[in-house]
């Protein structure tokens, strides 16, 4: 095949596939115009604002009690929404990408359902259920059990926001990967839990943790939903979104935008580890084609 | 109901992914369809009939629809930028097309706020220069939801482009097409379905989106009130049933939406012979 | 001449892909452009048509230089390797596209268009399938669009980059003849792009050898076969033993009957039909065994090692029709003489 001639090694300008120059750079100029308003622009003015009054005012917003607490709140909400989450989406890629069934494409469907749900019917839905007005809000108010306006309401919101996250990411990338490295480590005697761990696993590892990332970065950066069901009881249910909207709607911009700022910095990272994850995902690859 | 098939486990995976799917999807929104049923017909038609309700549903998908487009264009702009040619820094703004995905949406709120108020960096230029406002108006929240739609547009377009067989190109040149035609006749119909399918994820994005735009959008009742804001209003004047008729009605409409962007991408898809 | 290459030469870096090629085309024939992977025989095909621009030298297309014409204005059709159909078109609109696009005052009226087009579908014999869209055909079919496509804008020259390279065995052998006479009829000046020898020797009327972005040998197939002008010619068309006379080889030849008295160079290149083969009589010092043997058809391949000999290099390959085969009455280990009728002798 001529397809290994020098010239796919070897990037080459080809001719009728360049623009004329005024073109390139009209449309690299708009691309930089775009991002640069849409984007950049954004990021520097959480750091602006959050230090428009030094770094004092700055770190004293950050280190009140309420803050704190909205950090420990949004932290704890993290905690146990993402192993939830990672444990159903790893499930239903395995009985999806590894079994055909009756209503498999319906699932799916199902599955993407949160999507295209806006976040504030999410916390509508528990409100309904669990609310003072609420089917089963009667009987956990009558046992002393707060879900609504309390921390449990939090959560669920969370994890309906979150649902498919890692699933969406596993599905197709398992059906992609196929069958038949694991089929090879059963028929040569490894348990069904071995073969998960040392065939399926590794295979997916990236796209994994690509989807737990993303997972992470909406439970803790979730908004519209958690605001439906916390009853903004400040030190409380306050998550550091909440705290956030709370600060700037009192007029307290510097302690808005600290908080602002840290969600950010988290925001930044999950770029990073995702770039780099995505970068080891293709370097995976190019070793396996290569190999 | 499984296909025989040596791979163990079936069982416990689809149960428990049945069962939570239940749990945190199903049985919650239907819990929305049972309440508006203890709506009679006429009750549900006034709250739907309300000018307030009617405005703001007007709002909600008029400023979510001009915002994809937009996004659409900004977003094909950028993708063949980052796919076609080379400029210094190209994988760090690459990276940062993901931002509105990963910053929380009440950060981006307050930030493009600051931004486009009228005092804002921004909002302050235009303002002066143009006289026009854009935050606190329903330019404000289409400016948010384009920032929201971005992602979603350069993230659909770009594998499509990436994968676009170039020597489609190359022949519509030796064919003896201009640069022009190559594009307008070879590679715009390819990546359309593309393009289409990212305005649609953009435009159901922003149909429902609540924290970026709150803060942007000044909330008038009949001129800036977005339709998730309603039903907050509505659930904190303990209206549940008004709140929960405008919600069903918004998941009811984005979803015929959707539908019939579907169908339009599989009509696209099919006339091209890919299915 | 029809297609004039002077002086071209082209680098990727540091890499040389042409060096200083220079060619020339008459009227009417069909070329093969032959060679290895990486030697640079796509990238001059490309250059040939205006798809990739020369770093240095000259194209000339019927006395024309269309050194700095870009591809569009340069009257070729080209036939891409993954015949690169519009996806989203029909085939009657892939091949009218050239028709379609040109300016409104040399455009043909619809009608036209439409007679044209079908002209060509029935040329290829696919006019059948012409409301179909290319991810509804087999690879053959969209190989003969992809050549409709190419012949409806009439091109003065046709250019096909490996046009059987991602076909099945079975249609490659049907669609090789298909094209030879398809030339015969339209007799348009071709050249095509092939790594396989096979293939250039049935279908074309001249071969251009390359390697390393240079031209090795260019002429008719039999002469190329028959008179190799250096030894990766002589290698790289059929098979061939090699022999080496600085190495153990130099008795052993003269026994085979290749006599020093031809000898002409250190290096013999001996075709397996050049080698005849004979049973040994009881009382002869046979020195070379029958390791064993291959079907090729009418041919039979038969694999020979020195006694005492080991390893592959040891091995020498000869071919006979399958008949003389077998009234030899050849068995696995039996010994053999051998006599090499021919020899190609280089440096």
């Amino acid at each position: 095949m001529n397809a290994i001639s020098a010239t796919t090694f070897i990037a080459s300008k080809k001719l009728t596939l360049s623009d004329p120059d005024w073109v390139r750079y009209a449309l690299i100029a708009l691309t930089l115009g775009i991002i640069g308003l849409f984007l950049v622009l954004p990021l520097l003015t959480v750091l602006i604002e959050a230090f428009a009054k030094g770094w004092t005012a700055y770190s004293a917003s950050l280190t009140h009690p309420d803050a704190l607490a909205a950090m420990r709140l949004t932290l704890l909400v993290a905690v146990v929404t993402v192993p939830l989450t990672t444990v159903f989406g790893v499930s239903a890629a395995w009985a999806i990408a590894r079994f055909d069934f009756r209503g498999k494409s319906l699932l799916i469907t199902l599955i993407d359902l949160p999507f295209s749900v806006s976040p504030v019917i999410a916390g509508l839905v528990y409100v309904l259920i669990f609310g003072a007005q609420g089917w089963l809000g009667l009987w956990f108010s009558g046992h002393d059990i707060k879900i609504i306006f309390a921390v449990p309401g939090i959560i669920l919101a969370t994890l309906f926001v979150t649902f498919p996250f890692v699933a969406r990411e596993l599905i197709p990338l398992m059906q992609e990967i196929g069958h038949e490295e694991e089929e090879a480590a059963l028929s040569l005697g490894a348990s069904g839990w071995q073969t998960f761990f040392k065939v399926t696993m590794p295979n997916v590892k990236w796209g994994l943790l690509n989807g737990v990332l993303l997972c992470n970065a909406r439970a803790m950066g979730e908004f519209g939903a958690v605001s439906v069901v916390s009853g903004h009881i400040r030190g409380l249910t306050n998550t550091l979104p909440l705290h956030v909207e709370v600060s700037y709607n009192e007029y307290d911009f510097v302690g808005s935008f600290a908080g602002a700022s840290v969600l950010a910095a988290l925001a930044v990272v999950t770029l990073v580890v995702k770039t780099v994850l995505e970068w080891k995902r293709n370097q995976d690859k190019r070793l396996k084609v290569k190999g | 109901m499984a296909q025989s098939n040596i791979m163990p486990g079936f069982r416990p995976a689809i149960s428990f992914t049945l069962v939570y799917l239940a749990l945190i999807v199903l049985i919650p929104l239907s819990a929305m369809l049972l309440k508006t049923f203890e709506l009679s017909l006429d009750e549900y038609w006034a709250i739907l009939t309300n000018p307030r309700v009617q405005a703001s549903f007007r709002i909600s998908f008029g400023a979510a629809l001009i915002a994809a487009f937009v996004a659409g264009v900004f977003g094909f702009i950028i993708a063949w930028s980052l796919v076609r040619y080379t400029f210094p820094g190209k994988r760090l703004f690459d990276a940062l097309i993901d931002l509105p995905f990963a910053l929380p949406t009440a950060v981006a709120g307050i930030v493009l706020a600051a931004i486009y108020e009228p005092r804002g960096w921004i909002g302050k230029i235009v303002m002066d220069t143009l006289d026009v406002q854009i935050a606190y108006k329903p330019l404000g929240i289409v400016f948010a939801l384009i920032f929201i739609g971005l992602p979603f547009v350069v993230r659909t377009i770009e594998p499509v482009l990436q994968e676009f067989d170039t020597a489609m190109e190359e022949a519509a040149a030796s064919l003896g097409a201009t640069r022009l035609q190559a594009f307008v006749k070879v590679i715009l119909p390819n990546i359309l379905p593309a393009t289409i399918t990212g305005v649609a994820l953009a435009f159901a994005r922003g149909v429902g989106e609540y924290g970026s735009v709150i803060f942007i959008a000044g909330n008038m009742p009949y001129i800036s009130e977005i339709v998730p804001l309603l039903i907050i209003t509505k659930l904190e004047q303990y209206d549940y049933a008004g709140a929960t008729a405008i919600g069903l009605t918004m998941l009811i409409l984005s979803f015929l939406l959707l539908l019939l962007i579907n169908g339009l991408q599989w009509w696209v898809r099919r006339r091209s012979g890919q299915l | 001449m029809s297609i004039s290459v002077n002086h071209i030469s082209k680098h990727f870096g540091a890499f040389t892909a042409l060096d200083n090629i220079s060619l020339e085309i008459p009227e009417g024939e069909l070329v093969a452009l032959l060679g290895p992977s990486g030697c640079g025989k796509t990238t001059l095909l490309r250059i040939i048509a205006g798809l990739e621009q020369a770093d240095q030298g000259d194209i000339f297309l019927k006395g024309d230089k269309v050194t700095d014409k870009p591809v569009k204005n340069r009257q070729i059709g080209f036939v891409f390797q993954h015949y690169a159909l519009f996806r989203h078109m029909t085939v009657f609109d892939n091949v009218a596209f050239g028709l379609k696009v040109k300016p409104r005052r040399d455009r043909l009226s619809d009608a036209d268009i439409a007679k044209k087009v079908h002209a060509l579908l029935e040329l290829v014999q696919l006019d059948w399938l012409h409301d179909r869209y290319p991810d509804q055909l087999s690879g053959g079919q969209r190989q003969r669009i992809a050549l409709a496509r190419a012949l409806a804008v009439e091109p003065s020259v046709l250019l096909l980059d490996e046009p059987f390279g991602a076909l099945d065995a079975s249609v490659r052998k049907d669609l090789r003849q298909w094209l030879r006479n398809l030339h015969h009829d339209l007799n348009v000046t071709s050249i095509f792009v092939t790594h396989d020898q096979e293939e250039a020797m049935e279908v074309a009327s001249q071969v251009v050898v390359l390697n390393h972005g240079r031209i090795e040998q260019q002429g008719a197939p039999g002469d190329i076969y028959d008179h190799p002008a250096n030894a990766f010619v002589s290698r790289f068309i059929g098979q061939t033993n090699v022999f080496d006379l600085d190495e153990h080889d130099a008795d052993w030849l003269q026994t085979a009957g290749l006599l020093t008295a031809q000898q002409k160079g250190k290096i013999a290149h001996v075709r397996p039909h050049d080698i005849v083969i004979e049973k040994s009589t009881a009382d002869s010092d046979a020195f070379v065994t029958l390791k064993d043997w291959q079907h090729l058809g009418s041919l039979i391949r038969i694999e020979l090692v020195k006694s005492g000999a080991a390893g592959q290099a040891a091995s020498v390959y000869a071919e006979m029709p399958n008949d003389q085969f077998r009234r030899l009455h050849l068995n696995r280990g039996d010994k053999v003489e051998l006599r090499i009728r021919h020899a190609h002798w280089f440096h």
